[in-house]
């Protein structure tokens, strides 16, 4: 079984809070990540895809072409913006682990329309001691 | 005892230009873009080995036979060489980081102590990596 994984970063500011919870319900679950104001991180991306390795180019899916991609369905979406603002967010706190399913569900058709490749799995770096990963399991 | 992996890492460079089968220099650049020209990269291996360590020694295997067998299998076969050039693997093929990590991968898998291979990641550089798994 042969993957290949690009990585890709963006800066984007959350703010830890449900609309639906009151200022206290909000600063006891989520303490100093529910400041009103936001604070911000720069998120690291690792991308896996699967699939084929072609005969003629050797690949499973030019880099360019994954480039492409992730700049279109994430890049354009959500690079240096409030995620709070963002569609995706409109019915979900902006966790981390929020963000990475709707970074898979947002990439995974996009990369299936490249034609013969899958995504696997996506990895998110929200700083360099918190990760999080959705998608099969390794 | 339960199954243990150890995982050695190694650093290699090397120049390479991908080149397909058939293809003239024309249609490689279309292809490939700038991965036709002539270009290099510092690769990083990452091998996993797999096994029970032995209840003697406490090692999965011994590090310095696997050393050994990177030493001998990759880094003299690729380090400060030419992948196309110097090396017989990408006549046919071009040397992407999906060939090349299959080529690395046969030559593990002959190489170790049968079974031992669990599985390896080859950087091309920081941004972008290939797994093999058994």
């Amino acid at each position: 079984m042969i993957e290949l994984t690009r990585c890709y970063r963006l800066p984007a500011a959350h703010v830890l809070a449900n609309p639906r919870l009151s200022d206290a319900e909000n600063d006891e679950i989520f303490g100093k990540c529910a400041n009103e104001h936001g604070h911000g991180h720069n998120y690291g991306f690792d991308v896996t895809v699967t699939g084929e390795v072609d005969s003629t180019t050797g690949q499973i899916l030019a880099p360019e072409r994954l480039d492409a991609v992730f700049e279109a369905a994430i890049a354009k979406r959500y690079s240096h913006r409030l995620l709070n603002e963002c569609e995706a967010f409109e019915a979900l706190v902006p966790t981390t682990e929020n963000f990475a399913k709707i970074v898979y569900d947002d990439l995974a058709p996009a990369i299936a329309a490249e034609g013969g490749v899958e995504l696997v799995r996506v990895r998110l770096t929200e700083t360099p001691r918190n990760f999080f990963e959705y998608g099969d399991e390794r | 005892m339960p199954l243990v992996r150890l995982t050695r890492a190694i650093e290699f460079s090397a120049s390479l230009r991908y080149r397909a089968a058939g293809l003239s220099d024309g249609e490689n650049r279309e292809v490939f873009g700038l991965a036709a020209e002539q270009h290099g990269h510092n690769y990083r291996l990452e091998v996993t080995v797999k096994g029970e360590p032995d209840p003697r020694t406490g090692m999965v295997m011994n590090l310095v036979d696997l050393k050994a067998i990177l030493e001998r299998e990759v880094m003299g076969r690729f380090d400060h060489r030419d992948l196309n050039a110097d090396t017989d693997f990408f006549k046919d093929i071009p040397p992407t980081p999906e060939n090349l990590a299959a080529v690395i991968h046969e030559l593990l898998v002959d190489a170790l102590p049968a079974g031992r291979f669990d599985r390896l990641r080859l950087y091309q550089d920081a941004d972008l990596y290939v797994d093999v798994v058994d």
